[in-house]
């Protein structure tokens, strides 16, 4: 399968089996369009009328044909999907849990108008998670991991520094776990920032690989969908203590990380408005809700989202061109020491290596599933007893989904998220099509990056 | 090649040899807990 797309000037020829990006002139681009469907006579007919007489000669078509046909050879373009029976090793296999989505508190500071886990409640009460169920929650992940090595503990809620002296007591307990068993962990922390302070600050220096901070963009956007319990905006609140977080994490290992709405569709102003604060780190993304929701991404905002990635994909190259680059999380793609095939088609890992905890120890598929309660997989303290459903999510792949056969991001996104999946269609082997077409979109802005870079490179 | 200027990649085909170690970060710990981004995950097992 071939994608070929224009963007900034570029003519992008991805192969989508071999993950092959080519960047081509436009009668190549012209070429690769016919190449698999018509013959090279032909080819060659088509391509004398269509350009201006002497703007190509038939010797230059020649030519580009016989570099179609090279990288054919070498299996760089119109490769063959040979990953369909080596899926049936990846369903097969023996899985592990590696990471865990801790819920330390079902409370919060905030009353965010989108949030999926309805002001930290989930549909359910407020509480905290006890030392005893967190530490429990890590007893079960060193004795389900296996042979991996390293193991992922997200803090997260609700928000976690409500809860923070567990926090603090489960990493101590973690390091200590560490010394006795041959793994380990990178935990991480997801906050709103609200309690944030200088000692949790160099707490989380010291033991968090990563932080990731709440906050939407521009204050006027920031403050309208994430109001304090007294319906006060909360960026002043926030915005100093992110920006010191930040620095002295060295702008690294950290995302500050917003939701962009049908409210704010321009978008690209927020992000823009977050590096312009210095921000490197940075992940704004679109809102998933029930379409109901006023600010709700409907079918109709496709579009404007679409030229609002294209947007800030050019700004972006522009700052790089000025040094003044950063990163945006929904951009990022390694194309070169990037994931490999079998995590490519297996997915996130819900339901299988990554598990959600609530606070009082029942497990979920993942943090999206938490509250309804036909998903709860088990509890900390009597393990896992609802096999069918992680058998269920073992099936779940690129290849389960009807919807990803044809679709070029296929390996990007390896399938989507379950949870959107569920909530739009009522199962997980489906896709939320708003999410899938919006993927695409990026997909394509961070192809087109990498090749905006490479001519950086070169000049 | 003239007119075809292909972008330095990891040929997924490749990673099947070595691949599947299950070592790198399961994609909704680093930032997004709304989407899936498996391909800006990094291989750990280079």
């Amino acid at each position: 399968m071939v994608h070929q797309y224009k963007n900034n000037g570029y003519n992008i020829v991805l192969d989508v089996n071999s993950g092959c990006v080519h960047v081509v002139d436009e009668l190549t681009y012209d070429i690769v369009a016919l190449f698999q469907t018509t013959d090279k006579e032909d080819i060659t007919k088509q391509m004398l009328s269509k350009y201006e007489k002497d703007s190509v000669t038939q010797q230059e078509i020649e030519e580009v044909i016989k570099e179609i046909e090279e990288l054919k050879e070498a299996g760089n373009l119109f490769s063959e999907d040979i990953y369909k029976d080596y899926i049936f090793d990846v369903k097969k296999r023996q899985t592990v849990v590696k990471a865990l989505c801790l819920h330390i508190a079902h409370d919060c500071n905030l009353k965010c108008r989108y949030c999926f886990a309805e002001e930290g409640e989930y549909k359910g009460h407020r509480e905290l998670m006890s030392y005893e169920v967190g530490k429990k929650a890590l007893d079960f992940l060193i004795e389900n991991s296996g042979n991996r090595r390293n193991l992922e503990v997200d803090f997260f809620g609700g928000e976690p520094l409500m809860n923070f002296d567990v926090v603090k007591q489960l990493v101590v307990y973690g390091r200590e776990l560490e010394k006795h068993h041959d793994k380990k962990f990178r935990f991480t922390l997801t906050t709103n920032g609200v309690l944030l302070n200088d000692d949790i600050m160099e707490f989380a220096n010291k033991e968090m690989a990563n932080v990731v901070l709440s906050i939407d963009g521009r204050k006027e956007v920031h403050d309208y969908m994430r109001p304090t319990r007294n319906n006060k905006g909360s960026y002043e609140l926030i915005m100093p203590k992110f920006q010191k977080l930040a620095e002295s994490r060295n702008q690294n290992n950290y995302y500050v990380r917003g939701t962009f709405t049908h409210h704010n569709l321009d978008f690209s102003k927020d992000v823009l408005h977050l590096a312009d604060l210095g921000f490197k780190q940075i992940s704004v993304e679109p809102v998933v809700s029930q379409p109901e929701e006023p600010y709700a991404i409907t079918e109709e905002d496709i579009a404007t989202i679409c030229e609002e990635y294209d947007t800030l994909a050019k700004e972006m190259i522009q700052r790089k061109k000025e040094g003044r680059d950063f990163n945006f999380f929904h951009f990022m793609i390694d194309l070169t020491g990037g994931p490999c095939v079998a995590k490519r088609l297996s997915g996130c890992g819900s339901g299988t290596e990554y598990l959600a905890v609530t606070p009082w120890g029942d497990f979920y598929p993942c943090h999206q599933f938490v509250g309804n309660e036909e998903f709860i997989m088990g509890n900390v303290f009597d393990g896992m007893n609802r096999t069918d459903i992680i058998d269920c999510f073992k099936q779940c792949n690129v290849y389960s989904k009807p919807k990803c056969q044809d679709c070029f991001a296929k390996y990007y996104c390896s399938g989507g998220c379950a949870a959107n999946s569920y909530n739009f269609h009522g199962n997980i082997n489906d896709a939320y099509d708003i999410g899938c077409e919006l993927q695409r979109k990026r997909v394509e802005c961070a192809l087109m990056i990498k090749a905006a870079e490479n001519d950086m490179v070169s000049e | 090649m003239k007119h075809i200027k292909t972008l330095n990649t990891r040929n997924l085909k490749e990673s099947m040899k070595k691949g599947g170690c299950g070592e790198c970060q399961t994609s909704c710990q680093s930032a997004c807990k709304t989407s899936c981004t498996v391909g800006n995950q990094s291989c750990e097992n280079k």
